[in-house]
């Protein structure tokens, strides 16, 4: 009985890929040198794709190494590297940037953890497969779906022009991609030579 | 399989006459067919890259118009990657002083997983797959496009200037080419109407006019364009700046040596033969040879839709899936051939000229071929394969649309006349997610 609680393969693989995805995170936040952080980042943004996938958001989680494992850390590292002014680069973080980060992310944290489990569909590992419609969803999750365009948890609801409303998330999901993109091109920005070098004509 | 394991396993126990609660055992099932598709899978990596730089050698000295190896292992020298295996085990694993230790170290390793990583998704035939993914295409573009993640580590990790400029080259090369790639792959994928490998290639079964490679004429010019930029993903000559050893002496890995230094190669040639297999599934029919000897027009062994449902076991069924394997393996390996044919024929391309070649010409290419095709599509113009005799024409011009079941706790998107949709209609795809290994 205990060996069987042990070997649930989904909360095995989520627990899994949760604690990669964490303490990563927390290796970046830790982290003094920049390309460490960025190299942490990897590991824990493809962790956080490990978990796309095992909730059957097969499209996001490929979206997921597309764009974020891909995409914007080639892009991060460009920046740092092209515009670091010493060999290694490393941060040193301020008392003050500590507190004013710490409450930041726990507010956010706070706020995710609510939102996280204000569904109760979420919470149970597998959703009834044959509710399902999308041909890539007959073994998704109730949030997989949720992630990639249908919340199971609103099927229920009579008004059809309010369902179509309630299709899910992968419109957040893109915005804040776009989102991340402006931070990084602003980082990249805000990190670039400053001194301006006359040109020989 | 996990199943057959686990049901093993029960029926040893019955025999011996143990009465155990399958909670006791029945994780060993799962974790055996994994380990075994995990081990197979690195085999075709580890052995394909034993293999391929034997080929190498010969190929580069047949076009050089020398012998290539002749001594190790007999006449043809099959035993000299085995030999360069033993020496670089041998040699001194350094790591430069100036050098980031942590990131020098894993850097290899992050490349060779990226490489490894891609064969997940990749079907050898209908059902031979490590994980039935539904994007798989997508999925194999992503992960082509991360080891170059590896290649950045190892450039910025060694402290070496030439490492440096090497890993730069390759990250603009790779960011670029996959645009012309991405859209390459999108014309097989709007032809079938899926980005799941395993009904594409079996979209494209029957006679050899039903690749998608002969679909159109747009479709056969986006194959080289793809092919152009598969090579130049990868990394290999004539694209090859990131080594470039007549400017950079060695490129990303000047510093590296011994067994670390040999991951690279691993994950070069790793990555070389999955594009190269990409390119065969996507393009030239997968595991269906040119001739269907073992489809329902003639021998009528491969496995039948009803049994992919069940996952029953035929051994016709099994040597058509062998011989299918082995059609997709020889597809894969003529692909690799041409690219070491390609790297001993044309000269190293300068950077600027790599970064013309990929926006000034395979962009647009890309581009007017993915509009050819789809105009060609709507208009559903004529294609070689209409010429077939009926009965070997396969179906990608047959209705393959992905409908999925509609079951009725849930209103589909058209709910006004729920008489014309299609009742339960059981579609590839939905069986093809069913099967796992």
């Amino acid at each position: 009985m205990i060996l069987q609680a042990a070997i649930n393969w989904q909360s095995f693989y989520f627990l899994l890929f949760a604690f990669v995805a964490c303490g990563f995170a927390l290796a970046v936040v830790f982290s003094n040198n920049i390309v460490h952080m960025a190299f942490f980042l990897t590991l824990s943004l493809g962790a956080i794709a490990g978990l796309f996938f095992l909730a059957g958001a097969e499209f996001v989680g490929a979206m997921q190494f597309m764009i974020y494992v891909g995409g914007t850390l080639v892009l991060l590292i460009f920046g740092v590297m092209l515009t670091a002014q010493s060999k290694f680069v490393s941060m040193k973080t301020a008392a003050g940037e500590w507190v004013l980060g710490a409450i930041l992310g726990g507010a956010l944290f706070v706020l995710l953890i609510r939102a996280g489990f204000a569904v109760p569909e979420w919470n149970t590992p597998r959703s009834d497969a044959a509710s399902l419609v999308a041909a890539d969803a007959q073994h998704a999750t109730a949030i997989g779906g949720a992630v990639t365009g249908y919340r199971v948890d609103r099927l229920s609801e009579e008004n059809p022009v309010l369902r179509n409303g309630m299709s899910g998330y992968l419109l957040p999901f893109e915005i804040v991609s776009i989102h991340l993109l402006v931070v990084l091109i602003g980082a990249s920005y805000l990190a670039r030579t400053k001194k301006r070098v006359k040109v020989a004509v | 399989m996990a199943d057959f394991f686990n049901n093993q396993i029960q029926g040893t126990l019955d025999w011996l006459g143990f009465s155990l609660s399958p909670a006791w055992y029945d994780w060993i099932g799962p974790l055996t067919a994994a380990l075994i598709a995990c081990a197979l899978l690195l085999n075709v990596v580890a052995v394909g890259a034993l293999a391929f730089i034997w080929l190498e050698r010969k190929v580069s000295g047949r076009i050089q118009d020398r012998l290539g190896p002749t001594r190790v292992g007999g006449k043809f020298g099959w035993l000299q990657t085995l030999a360069d295996g033993m020496k670089l085990i041998t040699k001194e694993d350094l790591t430069p002083a100036a050098a980031d230790h942590f990131l020098f170290k894993l850097a290899p390793y992050v490349s060779f997983a990226a490489s490894f990583s891609g064969y997940l998704a990749l079907p050898f035939a209908v059902g031979w797959v490590g994980q039935e993914l539904n994007i798989s295409v997508f999925f194999i573009i992503a992960i082509v496009g991360l080891e170059v993640f590896g290649v950045i580590l190892a450039g910025y990790a060694s402290g070496s200037k030439w490492s440096l400029f090497g890993g730069m080259r390759e990250a603009a090369q790779v960011v670029s080419y996959e645009v012309p790639m991405g859209l390459c792959v999108l014309v097989p994928v709007v032809i079938c109407g899926t980005m799941n490998l395993t009904a594409i290639g079996e979209m494209q079964r029957g006679l050899f006019t039903n690749w998608l490679v002969f679909h159109d004429p747009f479709s056969f010019c986006v194959f080289w364009v793809y092919f152009t930029c598969a090579t130049a993903s990868v990394n290999r000559a004539p694209f090859d700046l990131a080594e470039a050893e007549s400017e950079l002496v060695a490129g990303f890995h000047t510093e590296y040596s011994g067994l670390r230094w040999s991951f690279f190669f691993m994950a070069e040639y790793g990555s070389m033969f999955l594009v190269s297999a990409l390119a065969a599934i996507l393009f030239f029919g997968g595991w269906n040879g040119p001739i269907p000897v073992f489809g329902p027009e003639a021998l009528n062994w491969v496995y039948s839709q009803s049994d992919l449902v069940t996952g029953a076991f035929r051994i016709t069924g099994y040597i058509a899936n062998l011989a299918g394997c082995t059609n997709l393996i020889l597809k894969a390996c003529v692909g690799v051939t041409v690219m070491m044919w390609v790297r001993w024929t044309l000269p190293r391309l300068r950077i600027d000229q790599v970064m013309a070649t990929c926006l000034k010409y395979c962009v647009p290419l890309g581009a007017v071929c993915f509009v050819g095709v789809v105009v060609w599509q709507l208009a559903d113009l004529p294609s070689p394969n209409d010429l077939a005799p009926p009965v070997h024409r396969g179906a990608v011009r047959e209705n393959w649309v992905l409908k999925a079941a509609t079951p009725p706790g849930l209103v589909p998107p058209k709910v006004d006349a729920p008489d014309a949709a299609p009742k339960a209609e059981v579609t590839q795809a939905s069986v093809l997610s069913g099967r796992d290994l």
